[in-house]
């Protein structure tokens, strides 16, 4: 529901004089908290999902959280180069074995030392099958993993206090890229001892900890304060941060707007067209590391590993507008897409051999589906599925609109209730239409973009793409060290996708959000999420 | 009178575990996997799905679940969500915040609603009356929705009279502008409601006697008028209770109040069983005990009204 200026300039001028009438204009008390705690920094933020453990934390709402009281190995910089935090050196000779050297004299803030062990165990755990943890999958890669049974990680081997080794099933260039991910994070001995309540209270190592062991106020809000003995690059500019949780992004771009909020890093879609007015050069929008296609399984009539299904995804994606869609429907807060990854990812290009296919091009889309249908004549309406609870019906049902304008045949949207039910089609292999799809990174690499999601027999390759040549080049880049080379090698794997079109990319979403007149020095990271440490507050 | 309570009060039990019942079945019911929802774009190993799923009971027959769950209940066990707190818990958080809302809201409601439904009764067809019957249309009209944020709008952006959202801890004075939104939903119903008991009070015999007694209308208006027309009007006020707190759902999200309104919707969306039932049935439990209490207020409005047996 989108209610424009005029709407709301009508309906607030019926409702003041109603209110005026019966003289019940309420006047709430208004607190202005801001003049006690001039530099705690408010932040908007969600209830997290799960208990605060970073193995067992996959969204943002505990992501952030976990960020601020965490220091891993490294952290990621606002244009997400990794930059050791813990770590003081990372080598390897063969992207296969690892030696991580740990800088010494750290500690948690309940006084436990952090050494090789506290991030050996802290992996070890999160990777044991009947910890459940919803991370697991990033010790795949690590000698040991099972997937089947608990099986301990034999690839990790702690040398002494300060140094470990981890050996690698095969090897892996962007594995020192990871280790910034919050799965990857120490953990100290006290955790061990009962893993539940450290969940609802963490002690960590990063630049902030938590206020006081009740600072987690579960559906309100967490209180985090500087942990003063952190002396890493994340040091805290300001007196504290408060995560605010909100349940819809409304509430707090009103609490932004009455004042009540320093940060917003989300933007409510019913503000799009009214957010760079309301706060002017406080207002943030820029690219993130967020990609959005629609993915057609190979499974369905006419879109098969052949010329035929080829021609006609060209075609489709030829046929849909995307500088009007992005413009239109997400008032500038989308980027068309040129690639599969994101243009914060180091080696993105946006010139790849193949790009074209990602032009708005309606003559040449028609000639494609001719051509396909001299192969096999179309019949049946093309559908795109996607949630009903999520905002997406606008878009999806102006692509389809864009395709069935272009290419003069039947196509619709088809809506699931929840994102729940939509998952479940999409897993079981039930889905027979196309449907909506979306990454976001967990790490900034190229890789990252692509191996999860189209390499054979990949855990989110929902559409069961596969070609052994793209397979071949992702190895490829995997086991070359030199990260410009292994890149190189990313972006040719990345040509064949152009060919084959198991997704249809669609645009890079873009993180908007925007910050109070009290606040300066708001930049954002590469993962939208805003670097909360270095924010001032006057 | 005791006896009548008692009763009433054994009636609830199969109410309760019907509702328990239902409730359960149409969470059970509800289509997708709300395990594979927490993993987002991700598709987790099926492996661990498994494990998970063993864990929440979800690998479980439907009847088997329920019966898991009514057995923790009796033990005092209400389940866990999904971030690892006892629904307990949070039923114990959330519940006094919407209880607050909801009384200052039905408060607000019933002295605005029956004082205007009073005087617009008693001077029928004069300006006083029009202005209110043309007021109460516009918010039977607006949904409430609308009213929520243009009230924030106006008085916690615009005026900077109000927090645009709740604090923590939700205190009072926080909550006076969502009170007034949730209060608007009912409010209009009860100054028709009041205004036409009322009329049709004034226009009884008993009334005329007490005019042609002699006695002030002092007396007349709250004692003979007033109390007599109450009846209806405290009949809707109670089912009203009802409709608040299904209201408090919209108002708690606009306002970022941490109560049952706002817990719920989230543990809808998430999936999460227990702590969807849970609420639900305290929330019966509450309608059941309010409906309890204005039956026995029929009795102190009206003294023919009486309970036996």
């Amino acid at each position: 529901m989108k209610i424009n200026r005029y709407g709301i300039g009508a309906i607030a001028l019926i409702a003041a004089s109603a209110l005026a009438l019966t003289g019940c204009a309420s006047g709430g008390g208004s607190t202005d908290s801001t003049a006690s705690t001039a530099s705690i920094i408010t932040a908007n933020g969600s209830e997290p999902q799960n208990p605060l453990i970073p193995t067992n934390t996959n969204e943002t709402g505990g992501g952030k959280i976990l960020d601020s009281i965490f220091a891993g190995l490294e952290y990621y910089d606002a244009k997400g180069a990794p930059q050791l935090d813990v770590a003081e050196s990372i080598e390897t000779d063969d992207s296969k074995t690892f030696t991580i050297k740990i800088k010494p004299d750290l500690t948690f803030t309940n006084g436990d030392p952090v050494d090789a062990n506290s991030f050996v165990d802290a992996w070890q755990y999160g990777a044991l099958f009947s910890n459940k943890q919803l991370n697991s999958y990033f010790f795949e890669d690590i000698e040991g993993f099972s997937y089947e049974a608990d099986s301990p990680l034999t690839g990790l081997n702690v040398v002494d206090d300060l140094t470990f080794t981890v050996t690698l099933n095969e090897a892996r260039s962007d594995f020192p890229l990871r280790l910034g991910y919050s799965a990857f994070y120490p953990l100290p001995k006290t955790a061990f001892e009962d893993m539940d309540a450290y969940g609802q209270n963490p002690i960590g190592n990063g630049p902030y900890k938590l206020a006081s062991d009740t600072a987690w106020q579960h559906n309100e809000k967490i209180d985090l304060v500087v942990n003063d003995e952190y002396t890493g690059g994340r040091k805290a500019q300001n007196g504290g941060l408060t995560i605010v949780f909100y349940a819809s992004e409304d509430a707090a771009y009103a609490d932004l707007l009455g004042g009540n909020l320093d940060v917003l890093d989300n933007i409510p879609a019913s503000a799009y067209s009214t957010y760079e007015s309301d706060l002017g050069d406080r207002a943030v929008n820029q690219p993130a590391a967020i990609f959005q296609s629609f993915t057609i399984p190979e499974r369905l009539a006419h879109f098969g590993n052949d010329e035929e299904g080829k021609l006609r995804r060209a075609a489709l994606s030829m046929a849909i507008n995307r500088d009007e869609i992005t413009d239109v429907i997400f008032t500038g807060t989308r980027t068309p897409a040129s690639d599969f990854t994101s243009p914060v990812i180091d080696g993105w290009s946006d010139s790849l051999e193949g790009a074209d296919v990602l032009k708005f091009n309606p003559d040449e889309a028609k000639k494609l589906w001719a051509q396909a249908d001299a192969i096999s004549p179309w019949s049946g309406t093309f559908q795109i599925a996607y949630n009903a609870d999520g905002g997406h019906a606008e878009w999806v049902d102006a692509t389809a609109n864009s395709i069935k304008n272009t290419l003069g045949i039947d196509a619709s949207g088809a809506p699931y209730p929840t994102f729940a039910e939509s998952r479940t089609a999409i897993t079981d292999r039930t889905i027979q239409t196309a449907f909506r799809t979306g990454w976001q990174a967990d790490y900034p690499g190229l890789f990252n973009f692509l191996g999860p999601l189209y390499a054979t027999n990949a855990s989110s390759n929902d559409g069961d793409y596969s070609n052994p040549e793209f397979d071949a080049l992702l190895q490829e880049g995997s086991s070359t060290a030199d990260s410009a080379e292994a890149n190189d090698d990313f972006q040719k794997a990345q040509e064949i996708l152009l060919k084959d079109l198991p997704a249809i990319p669609l645009w890079y979403a873009n993180v908007t959000g925007g910050y109070s007149e009290t606040a300066s020095n708001v930049q954002f990271g590469w993962n939208s999420v805003p670097l909360y440490y270095e924010i001032t507050k006057s | 009178m005791a006896g009548y309570i008692l009763r009433r009060l054994l009636q609830a039990i199969p109410v309760l575990l019907g509702t328990t019942f239902l409730i359960y079945f149409m969470v059970f019911a509800m289509p997708g996997d709300p395990l594979l929802a927490l993993f987002g774009d991700k598709t987790p190993n099926p492996a661990l799905l498994e494990q998970l799923r063993q864990q929440y009971h979800l690998d479980q027959p439907f009847i088997v679940q329920y019966f898991l769950y009514l057995g923790g209940i009796f033990r005092g066990d209400f389940g866990t969500s999904f971030s690892g707190e006892p629904v307990a818990d949070i039923l114990a958080r959330t519940f006094p915040v919407t209880i607050r809302l909801a009384i200052m809201a039905l408060i607000i409601e019933f002295v605005g609603g029956v004082l205007i439904g009073l005087v617009s009764g008693l001077r029928k067809g004069k300006l006083f009356d029009a202005s209110a019957l043309v007021v109460s249309l516009i918010f039977i009209s607006l949904p409430i929705f609308v009213i929520a944020f243009v009230a924030q709008f106006i008085f916690g952006i615009q005026l900077g009279w109000a927090r645009t959202t709740v604090s923590t801890g939700a205190p009072i004075q926080d909550l006076i502008l969502p009170a007034f939104v949730l209060a608007s939903i009912t409010f209009a119903q009860l100054i028709r409601l009041t205004r036409a008991s009322v009329i049709e009070t004034q226009s009884l015999d008993f009334v005329r006697t007490a005019y042609s007694k002699g006695l002030s209308r002092r007396r007349i208006i709250p004692v003979h008028i007033l109390r007599n027309s109450l009846i209806p009007v405290v009949t809707y006020a109670a089912t009203d209770f009802g409709v608040l707190l299904v209201g408090a759902t919209v108002t708690e999200g606009i306002f970022n109040v941490p109560g049952v309104g706002r817990t719920l919707y989230q543990a809808i969306i998430r999936g999460e069983g227990p702590t969807v039932v849970s609420f639900v049935t305290v929330m019966v439990l509450i309608y059941l005990v309010v409906n309890l209490v204005v039956d026995l207020l029929y009795g102190l409005l009206d003294p023919r009204i009486r309970y036996v047996k």
